[in-house]
């Protein structure tokens, strides 16, 4: 099909004996929204990092739009550009101020003019709410306020696709929505996401298709959120979502 | 005290402060030196070069700088290898300050969390670019307090070059006793010029550190 970006061919992926993926597919369209959810360790946060090659695969292949990405390819680096993600603990560097963290890829790497860069930057800083706090230190941010400029950062890139591991799990409960917002303005803007979350309200309102990961295998895969999170089809999702309720 | 004493030996003890200085400084650019390449040695895991470098560190960290300089000094030109006495005070320095810039150095590039290069490489940086933007600054500004010890602790070192024949404080102080046995007198001027070369050393650290305040991940100025 012409318009899928993302494709994980029986990806496998193992540390020592422990395997974590197992023969995994997966595909992502473009302007999709995947979400993935499913018990810690089922290997959801593995499956994000195989896909921009920050883990090595023992098998299957990832392609995007068709070219392989592979950790030690030469265009690995062009690769991870078309390829944004945002971790779960923002990961923003210290020794830098926000205006700084969002520009060093596109002025190091990308080899991009600041004047033009640095325009972009501040009307993205803009739209998150942070322009003012572009001279400011990560430090002195709260953790909304850094994971949202972690999510500039993956943007100024322009990825294809924005990899999302758990980015509201070291949040303070206030702060979740904050980050959630621009995420789902991000969604609504067309682009395309693959997604790993604990929040099932979020993962219901956001996702065109949901994956349900357990052992390092897709358990259940729907393209009907709501009628998933009202009835998944299969018992192992049953009872995992059956956790959150009290 | 006898204050007059105290002020004609000023010229000498400046004299030896210079000397002092000058093989302290020498040996100090040479430890650097040594401990970057040391520590990145050890950092990239480079295979047959690490062990190397173990080697090294651990010889140098377990002897002491007395013994080195006594080595240096008599025992390799019994091997043909005759070295200056200021050559051999850089050299000894340098080479057991080295072994501490290493270890100071290193554990400074290894507390870098990993995820920081892969958060740059997600970027599309290589790993020398998340090396050089975004590991080496932060390892460098956590890595400076240990350094400015270092430094402090060198300087402080260099008292054994007395028994080189080097003429620095110490050898200068002893001298004198020998000759005049002005012993207060001269212990008090000894204390008092190795804090001049050592206070603004101490001081210019605390405030490069403060500086670099950046690199501390505890949120002390949060909003």
């Amino acid at each position: 099909m012409a318009d899928i970006l993302l494709e994980l061919r029986h990806v496998h992926k193992r540390y020592g004996e422990n395997v974590v993926l197992r023969d995994l597919d997966l595909t992502v369209r473009r302007g999709e929204v995947v979400v993935v959810i499913g018990p810690s360790g089922c290997g959801k946060s593995t499956l994000l990092r195989c896909v921009n090659a920050l883990e090595d695969i023992q098998g299957g292949e990832v392609l995007l739009d068709g070219q392989p990405v592979r950790q030690e390819a030469k265009n690995i680096s062009q690769m991870r550009q078309k390829i944004g993600m945002v971790f779960q603990s923002y990961d923003l560097f210290p020794h830098k101020t926000i205006l700084e963290n969002v520009l060093l890829a596109p002025l190091k790497v990308q080899k991009r003019q600041r004047p033009e860069a640095e325009a972009e930057a501040l009307a993205l800083l803009e739209r998150v709410g942070l322009a003012d706090r572009r001279d400011d230190y990560p430090r002195q941010l709260s953790g909304g306020q850094k994971q949202r400029v972690a999510i500039v950062r993956a943007l100024m890139t322009h990825p294809e696709i924005l990899l999302l591991d758990e980015i509201t799990a070291a949040l303070d409960p206030e702060m979740v929505h904050e980050v959630l917002e621009v995420v789902l303005d991000l969604a609504k803007n067309g682009s395309t996401m693959l997604i790993v979350t604990h929040e099932m309200a979020f993962a219901r309102a956001i996702a065109h298709r949901v994956v349900f990961l357990e052992n390092g295998e897709i358990v259940e895969e729907s393209r009907d959120p709501k009628a998933f999170f009202t009835r998944p089809a299969t018992e192992r999702a049953q009872r995992f979502l059956r956790t959150f309720e009290y | 005290m006898d204050w007059g004493v105290m002020l004609s030996y000023l010229p000498l003890y400046r004299d030896a402060l210079l000397l002092t200085l000058r093989i302290g400084w020498q040996g100090v650019a040479l430890a650097l030196a040594l401990g970057v390449v040391c520590a990145l040695t050890l950092h990239l895991r480079l295979p047959v070069l690490r062990q190397i470098v173990t080697a090294y560190i651990e010889l140098f960290r377990n002897t002491p700088l007395l013994v080195q300089l006594f080595f240096l000094y008599f025992a390799l030109p019994k091997v043909g290898v005759r070295l200056s006495p200021d050559a051999c005070g850089t050299l000894g320095l340098g080479l057991l300050g080295g072994a501490y810039m290493a270890e100071t150095f290193r554990s400074g590039l290894d507390n870098i969390p990993t995820i920081q290069s892969e958060s740059a490489q997600s970027l599309g940086m290589t790993r020398l670019q998340a090396f050089r933007y975004v590991i080496l600054p932060q390892a460098v500004s956590s890595s400076v307090p240990g350094l400015v010890a270092n430094v402090v602790f060198l300087l402080k070192e260099t008292s054994v070059f007395s028994t080189i024949s080097l003429m620095d404080l110490m050898f200068t102080a002893k001298d004198l006793i020998g000759m005049y046995a002005k012993t207060l007198e001269c212990l008090t001027l000894l204390v008092v010029f190795y804090l001049i070369m050592l206070l603004p050393v101490s001081f210019l650290g605390s405030a490069i550190e403060r500086r670099l305040r950046y690199a501390e991940f505890g949120d002390r100025r949060t909003v």
